[in-house]
């Protein structure tokens, strides 16, 4: 017992794997974060003095649209980590990088959506709707963003065949991080976007 | 499904048809929301009035019924022990406080001031 | 005494000496000393500060600095101490001792845990380099909007402060999940989460606390960024915004952070108390209990910081009842400290003081607090030189008083030497009396009217004689802490011959040489009790032998990396380069190659070996 150091089957107090709580950890700390952005947009929310107001520039229908891909991907990661377990590289590899493309079109849907409405007058600063509103959906996308970089470094590595089963875990952590973003996602939608 | 990979499992491992229903199931209650957004909007939509002054909380409770179903299953928290459960909820209670806390406060102050 | 582990054969395989093995160095114990010595020098760079604002409130209508300055000192004086004296000391202990006490050879993640240390570093240096330009900041450690506002504070004084923060904060949360884990996840086996020790549980609770209360601030400081920097106006009335909101921001981070300040403190008491009393801790069950539910009401309390801003007659009392309700807890842990105690065969050693010391201060911190609570009190206590009573009590006869007790108390444990006892007794009894001269005159003068923050005084108010005593107590302070240099230097040049149990202690730190080889235990133990050491010790009649050195043969540890040093360097340069906004120079690309070299340091980090 003492000389297991980081054996593929750690003897940890409660049987997860070490990264898998820290994420968890990791998660929980990151719900106050969102949280304090999201009450943010709340209290400010009618408090514009000046400006483009929501109703005047969200399109709902392309960022419905964007909402939608953006919950398939979680399930796309879902398939491709039950193919990592399995060994089905194949499985893996085509879910993953569906997970990946879906992430970057939800990236470059936000990026979309920031040029229109600051062609249609809201910049950062223009009023309070378009700071509380950039920097909550930016942050977002920012995190959305750091979990394309993250799952595009694991599928690099499943295609090199470097993801066998005893290393899921890995895509494991990965999705539960993606998953996390989109469920902060499935909050900022109706609050941000159907809330008015 | 056997994984050797070394986390202890719960014994109920959702299939991949599982998997499937949820994602369609989170698709209608996205189609829901802003079908009710819709009906609150647009004066021709039917029950107009009702989901008007009621749109706040359904699309509260369709968005925690997605949250809950990602939660739970695509990222496995049904099947796998209590201790990562705890470790979620415990920061959604202490973030609920402190959004409600705050829109609370700050609506009192500008009554005030 | 036995002969010490050094006589034979000591340490794991590769003995490791020299700058670059402490640059690369994952080892929990050199983690823990690197924090240690670096906190202390801040601690000192704090000390200063408050040395050089006595001197100028010494006697009144002076100018031995100007207003401008004075508010660099004070606000340094509150930042250095909170975030970079108590915090950092804190994890010093957090470090050395959470392995120790659950029986695990190392922290969940090394190499983050290296990261923490060195983007902590960083952040001090970056924040206190304010210094070389005049620009410290100056807006108090809680900066205030609008008065951080680009328009009230066009300097780089706030960046500095903001960007500090900021870095800092990173390094708090890295540890934070780090230990979490660790506790969680790598418990010797037996040692259920109630038969932890107590420092250990009151770490983890603490642990949670950083996790949950950082974030708020991380988003707090980003839309001062924003304000100062790119145009928003989240805090500044002329755009719409409310600097009402910065200080609930603010303070839903604060009021968590002063329990981050002191349940590491309840943890160290818990742990000096039974050893010195010969006697278990009285009420194991409900320290735990008390603990937590300090650290969940702390959530609760907040905008008891806020009664003179004018909330209203609801929100004061909802926040008057929960800051009189967190007292009922913290009053079942003074009652069960004295519990301890009561009936115990009390050794007066140097922690031992620190810590009844402790406790005494902390009742009356505790006690100016409830004060505090009621918002009629506090409106006319608030802002004067009350509240600087109060938390002086709290974070200095509370936090540094229980940290000290803690060095008396594992010094020989770290560097496998017992501190001298009579140079130990000379600072306790420096210390005290020159704590309680320098800040119990403060709640007369603040309930006299002296106000805080101020940079001198007019004749005739009547703040003299106490503005002169308090400075002469600070200066005693100062004595005291060049009496512990000196200990701590002459006991560097004795022999390493402190022994493996010198206290007699109940906890697994106790079981092992000291200092402890890199691998910390030859055989994990397991654990039956909430005092292991003391079983051990009664299962062999009173007398233990010096544990047997090992080799470190067969026991795999972690290998040093340099990566978490660089990854903390392309973090910092990334978070600097915003305070080049207004630059001639495209800030910009700073901002990349800080990025660059964070995402090489990351990517390079993932893909080594972790040993």
């Amino acid at each position: 017992m003492s000389t297991a150091a980081h054996a593929a089957h750690p003897e940890t107090t409660t049987g997860i794997d070490n990264r898998k709580v820290a994420i968890w950890a990791f998660i929980g700390s990151e719900c106050l974060f969102f949280a304090t952005l999201i009450s943010t947009y709340l209290v400010y929310k009618g408090k514009s003095i000046s400006g483009p107001m929501p109703a005047d520039i969200f399109e709902i229908p392309l960022v419905t649209f964007g909402t939608a891909v953006l919950l398939f991907s979680s399930f796309f990661v879902v398939l491709a980590l039950n193919g990592a377990q399995r060994g089905d590289r194949k499985k893996l590899i085509t879910w993953l990088s569906l997970t990946v493309l879906c992430g970057l079109f939800f990236v470059g849907m936000q990026v979309y959506e920031f040029q229109h409405f600051y062609h249609k007058g809201l910049g950062l600063g223009t009023n309070l709707f378009g700071s509380s509103f950039y920097v909550l959906t930016g942050f977002h996308g920012t995190h959305v963003t750091l979990g394309v970089i993250w799952l595009s470094t694991l599928l690099v590595q499943a295609i090199k065949g470097n993801i066998p089963p005893r290393k899921a875990l890995n895509l494991e952590i990965a999705a539960l991080y993606w998953h996390f973003v989109d469920v902060v996602w499935i909050v900022i939608f109706p609050v941000v976007y159907l809330m008015r | 499904m056997s994984s050797p990979t070394a986390h202890a499992e719960g014994h109920t491992h959702p299939t991949a048809g599982t998997y499937v229903k949820i994602a369609v199931v989170l698709f209608v209650l996205t189609a829901l929301e802003v079908l009710a957004y819709e009906m609150a909007h647009r004066p021709t939509m039917p029950l107009h009035e009702l989901i008007g002054a009621t749109l706040i909380p359904v699309l509260i409770v369709l968005s925690a019924a997605k949250f809950a179903l990602v939660a739970m299953f695509y990222m496995h928290l049904k099947s796998d022990g209590k201790l990562l459960t705890s470790l979620f909820v415990f920061p959604i209670i202490i973030a609920v406080v402190v959004i409600v806390a705050l829109i609370v406060l700050m609506a009192y102050w500008e009554v005030l001031h | 005494m036995a002969t010490s582990a050094l006589d034979h054969a000591p340490h794991a395989p590769a003995e490791k000496t020299g700058l670059w093995s402490w640059l690369t160095t994952v080892d929990h114990k050199r983690i823990g000393i690197l924090y240690g010595a670096t906190a202390f020098i801040f601690f000192l760079l704090g000390g200063l500060e408050a040395l050089v604002i006595r001197l100028q409130l010494m006697k009144p209508d002076q100018q031995l600095v100007s207003p401008d300055f004075y508010n660099q000192l004070f606000t340094m004086h509150g930042t250095s101490m909170i975030f970079l004296a108590v915090m950092p000391l804190s994890a010093m202990f957090f470090n050395f001792f959470i392995p120790l006490q659950i029986g695990a050879r190392d922290v969940a993640f090394p190499r983050l845990n290296a990261f923490s240390y060195w983007v902590f570093l960083l952040g001090g240096l970056f924040i206190n380099s304010s210094f070389l330009i005049n620009a410290a900041p100056n807006a108090g450690w809680f900066g205030y909007a609008n008065l951080t506002s680009p328009q009230f504070s066009s300097g780089p004084n706030t960046d500095f402060w903001f960007l500090g923060l900021q870095i800092l904060g990173v390094a708090s949360i890295a540890a934070a999940v780090n230990f979490f884990v660790t506790i969680v996840n790598m418990r010797a086996p037996g040692m259920t989460l109630l038969r932890m020790p107590m420092f250990v549980w009151m770490s983890f609770i603490t642990q949670i606390l950083l996790l949950l209360a950082f974030p708020v601030i991380t988003v707090a400081l980003f839309y001062l960024m924003f304000d100062r920097h790119f145009g928003t106006h989240f805090f500044i009335p002329s755009g719409g915004g409310d600097p009402i909101l910065w200080q609930h921001l603010f303070w839903i981070f604060g009021h968590p952070e002063v329990y981050i300040l002191i349940l590491p403190a309840f943890g160290i008491i818990s742990e000096v108390l039974p050893v010195f009393s010969r006697k278990p801790l009285f009420g194991y069950t409900a320290m735990v209990f008390s603990g937590a539910f300090i650290a969940f009401l702390g959530f609760g309390v907040w905008s008891h910081h806020m009664f003179s801003t004018g909330m209203g007659p609801f929100a004061d009392a909802f926040f008057s009842l929960t800051t009189m309700l967190i007292a009922v807890p913290t009053g079942v842990k003074i009652f069960n400290w004295i519990g301890t105690i009561w009936g115990g065969s009390l050794q007066f050693k140097t922690a031992m003081y620190f810590a009844l010391g402790f406790i005494a201060m902390f009742i009356i911190g505790g006690l100016s607090g409830v004060m505090h609570s009621s918002p009629p009190a506090d409106l006319q206590q608030t802002d004067t030189y009350f509240v600087v009573a109060h938390f002086h009590y709290v974070l200095f006869g509370g936090s540094i008083f229980a940290l000290t007790a803690g060095a008396y108390y594992w010094w020989p444990k770290m560097f496998g030497r017992l501190l001298d006892e009579g140079l130990g007794k000379l600072h306790f009894w420096l210390m005290f009396l020159g704590f309680n001269l320098t800040f119990a005159p403060m709640h007369i003068l603040g309930l006299n009217g002296m106000p805080r923050r101020v940079y001198t005084y007019p004749e005739g108010l009547g703040f003299e004689f106490w503005n002169m005593v308090e400075t002469v107590g600070a200066f005693l302070i100062a004595i005291s802490m060049l009496v512990f240099m000196y200990n701590v230097w002459r006991t560097r040049r004795g022999p390493a011959t402190a022994g493996a149990d010198p206290w007699h202690g109940a906890t697994l730190e106790w079981a092992i040489p000291s200092p402890p080889p890199e691998f910390n235990f030859a055989e994990i133990p397991t654990v039956g009790s909430s005092t292991p050491q003391w079983d051990t010790r009664r299962a062999a009649g009173g007398q233990l032998p010096e544990p047997a050195p090992h080799s470190g043969e067969g026991i795999h540890m972690p290998n040093p990396s340099i990566k978490p040093l660089i990854t903390a360097v392309g973090m910092s340069i990334l978070m600097i380069s915003i305070m080049f906004t207004h630059a001639a120079w495209p800030w910009w690309a700073m901002t990349l190659a800080g990025l660059a070299v964070m995402l090489y340091g990351i990517f390079s980090w993932a893909f080594e070996p972790a040993g």
